[in-house]
């Protein structure tokens, strides 16, 4: 019994050191899109530099895509930052906590619908 | 010296010679108290005959002195026939920050280049960098050399990062610095300091050619040469480094004996050889996705004309760098936005004037890793002139094209005409490729369609947005002639992407090298060029461009080159402040401290304030969207007025 007790502690060391793995790794935490501070998350946005090529509203450019209105789901973002393709630089915990990613994602969440190509005459005048 | 440049009083070091002038009156009592000794017994048997060395001996002041006789006027002199060499090239202006070294020559385009037709222009800058940069930006509208003139050591040192841009963009420069060859007839001090024995070797690995002509007819025939050399493609800035006594001393003889000004040929670009361009064009015809990439093609407007003609008659895709005006933006066989598709799919490539071959197969990670994207049977063809006139040591040829299947060393535009001709020889009269021209059509429809749509993402914003202000600018300017003379990349390539332009002149590409610092100058440069022909010179710069030279405001103003500058001003060396976030995040480090580093605020700078200072029209900093139009209209009424304006503009990143 004692054997097993010890078995099965050993197995949960071993599994959340996998997940601590994972978690390192870039898996998003469990629960997704957890609730965020849309204030604090503008602030940081600009704070942390993710305007630089993202724009102040994360409209993207040609140095960094379009990332609101209507973000990509959380675990997507949370991947990027924690474990990012192409040219993003890596945001980990040390920088930026779950918490901060979190309200980065609360204040995508808040940005407005754009207008539309049709509100603007300065785009329905551009024709091929 | 040579035979036509003897020794003779110069005009130079004129505020010396008081000084100089009174060490030399208390001079003549040292030097006549030393008496020369007398040589030894055969002596002069023996340095006659090539036996012992001539002895050393004393030299007095007054013979290693050149005294100026202040009081001697001339009626020709060395200058005046530069300018006449200059003017028989065409060259028209004459870009210079004053220095003592080359009076001469500046005095001669004052008082008779500018007096006299063909009048040569002489600006004056406020930097030698600006200089070089202007007669940059010249070229890529005017499509021949502007001359600049420095002094050969510290007016070199400051005019280099702007040189090597010119020769990476392959630009053409006839660039001259003022040398003083001859040691005994230097006043002193900083005379000295401006002097080197061989100042072009400083920029020698980044000019395609120099001399230092050692009489006028040699001036005349280098001048000619270097002219030809620039213009010979690939095109390239060259450098005269021309003596200061030879630019100001009387012309040995007087004007009777003016030597005459050589003549310049036709210049015959290289074209591809004939078998090379049949091969070429069997592949294009036969090809089922033949993909252009147009990277510095278009020298001229008739090289926009023949890659337009080139690409209808195959009804290929053509992907532009932007480097030139090589393509109609809206032209439905222009699929820049999608060249990554098009490559993948490509069964043949032909990249014409590539600056990056090998990246028209590859494509490299951040970190250094490589990936071919090309299919493993596509053909890869180049016609390229850069390795016609290969160098060392600067690192622009980028990474050895492995991928490359047949390198025509070519002139691409001057090929132009023979692959057009044969490729419609072998596809006979069948327009065959109709489906594929449709097909681009279709896309480029679609991609401009999503480009509006993607516009209009943070359009009421500030910072303002790069498509508000890309469109914003373009309402006030499409009605008119314009000419877009900076580079759009930090624009994220809005213009290409809304903006109809299908003129040459309308968009001049970038630095070349990548040197900031270059867009402010090299953009009224191309304004002048433009100002002849009536054009309307827009240039969209960074805050950390322009602060790198603000004098150029200057010179726009006083010498009235009408352009609008539009600051992009995201305060900030933006690009730096992205790639050190890499670097600081990986290190675990957060970026909050990178302003210290990149950042152009605190204070921020007033823009339109410093243009004011400098007797140009100014505006801003503008925050609110709403505000953009109505204060790019007011100051393109200021440029159409014939003066230059600014507009400050606070926008994001990119």
């Amino acid at each position: 019994m004692k054997r097993l007790v010890v078995s099965l502690a050993l197995a949960g060391l071993a599994v959340a050191a996998v997940a601590g793995s994972a978690l390192a790794q870039g898996a998003a935490p469990q629960n997704d899109a957890p609730k965020g501070n849309a204030a604090h998350g503008k602030k940081i946005f600009a704070d942390y530099g993710c305007w630089q090529c993202h724009g102040y509203q994360g409209q993207g450019s040609n140095a960094g895509p379009k990332l609101a209105p209507n973000p990509l789901p959380y675990d997507a973002i949370y991947r990027q930052l924690r474990k990012p393709r192409d040219r993003m630089p890596v945001y980990t915990r040390a920088t930026t906590s779950d918490q901060d990613v979190a309200d980065i994602y609360a204040y995508l969440q808040t940005q407005p619908k754009a207008k539309t190509v049709a509100d603007i005459p300065a785009l329905t005048s551009v024709q091929p | 010296m040579a035979e036509d440049t003897p020794l003779k009083p110069g005009r130079r070091g004129f505020l010396k010679g008081a000084a100089i002038g009174s060490i030399a009156a208390a001079a003549p009592a040292i030097g006549a108290a030393q008496e020369a000794p007398k040589p030894a017994a055969g002596s002069a048997a023996r340095a006659g005959g090539g036996g012992a060395p001539r002895p050393a001996q004393p030299v007095s002041i007054g013979a290693e002195s050149t005294a100026r006789d202040e009081g001697a006027t001339y009626t020709s002199c060395g200058g005046d026939y530069m300018t006449d060499v200059l003017r028989s090239l065409g060259v028209e202006y004459f870009a210079a920050t004053p220095g003592n070294t080359f009076m001469g020559l500046h005095e001669a385009i004052v008082n008779y280049g500018m007096m006299t037709a063909p009048t040569l222009r002489s600006l004056t800058t406020m930097h030698e960098e600006a200089s070089v940069a202007m007669c940059h930006g010249y070229a890529k509208i005017e499509g021949k050399p502007m001359a600049c003139m420095f002094h050969t050591t510290v007016g070199t040192q400051h005019a280099s990062m702007a040189i090597y841009n010119a020769y990476a963009d392959r630009v053409p420069i006839f660039m001259m610095t003022g040398v003083a060859l001859q040691a005994e007839r230097r006043p002193g001090g900083v005379d000295w300091l401006h002097d080197a024995t061989d100042g072009p070797a400083m920029v020698r690995d980044f000019t395609k050619w120099d001399d230092t002509p050692a009489s006028l007819t040699h001036f005349g025939e280098s001048a000619v040469r270097a002219y030809k050399f620039a213009m010979t493609p690939p095109y390239g800035p060259v450098l005269l480094a021309v003596d200061t006594q030879m630019q100001e001393d009387e012309i040995p003889g007087g004007a009777p004996k003016t030597p005459a000004v050589p003549k310049l040929p036709r210049i015959v670009p290289p074209a591809g050889e004939a078998g090379a361009v049949r091969e070429l064009a069997g592949l294009l015809v036969k090809a089922e996705h033949p993909v252009i990439v147009a990277d510095r093609v278009a020298r001229t407007p008739n090289g926009l004309k023949l890659l337009v003609e080139l690409a209808e008659t195959l009804q290929a895709p053509v992907c532009d760098t932007f480097n030139r005006m090589n393509f109609p933006w809206r032209h439905t066989l222009n699929q820049s936005t999608r060249q990554a598709v098009h490559l993948q799919q490509a069964d043949v490539v032909l990249g014409l004037e590539p600056g990056d071959p090998f990246g028209l197969a590859n494509r490299r990670d951040k970190d250094g890793g490589v990936k071919r994207f090309l299919k493993p049977e596509a053909k890869v063809v180049t016609i390229s002139s850069v390795e016609l006139y290969p160098k060392g040591n600067y690192q622009d040829l980028q990474r050895y094209p492995s991928n490359v299947d047949i390198a025509m060393e070519a002139d691409a535009e001057a090929t132009l005409p023979f692959l057009i001709e044969e490729v419609k020889r072998q596809m006979g009269p069948k327009n065959q490729f109709e489906a594929r021209g449709q097909a681009c059509a279709g896309w480029h429809k679609t991609d401009l369609e999503t480009n509006k749509r993607n516009a209009v993402f943070g359009w009421d914003d500030s910072p303002i947005s790069m498509p508000r202000l890309s469109q914003e600018l373009y309402e006030q300017i499409k009605g008119e002639d314009w000419s877009l003379v900076s580079d759009t990349n930090f624009q994220s390539r809005w213009p290409q992407k809304l903006w109809h332009a299908d003129k040459h002149h309308q968009s001049i590409g970038g630095a070349g090298a990548a040197g900031i610092g270059y867009l402010t100058p090299a953009g009224l440069g191309a304004a002048l060029a433009n100002q002849k022909h009536g054009r309307l010179s827009i240039s969209i710069v960074g805050d950390g461009d322009l602060m790198f030279g603000p004098g150029v405001l200057w010179t726009a103003a006083h010498e009235k080159i009408p352009i609008l500058y539009i600051v992009h001003n995201n305060r900030g060396y933006h690009m730096e402040i992205m790639q050190m976030q890499v670097i600081a995040n990986r290190r675990n480090r957060g970026i909050d401290r990178l302003g210290i580093a990149c950042g152009i605020d605190n204070p921020n700078i007033n823009y339109a304030m410093m243009a004011k200072s400098m007797g140009m029209y100014g505006e801003g900093p503008i925050e609110n969207p709403k505000d953009l139009g109505p204060a790019l209209k007011r100051a393109i009424a200021v440029v159409k007025k014939g003066e230059p304006a600014l507009i400050d503009v606070v926008s994001q990143g990119r």
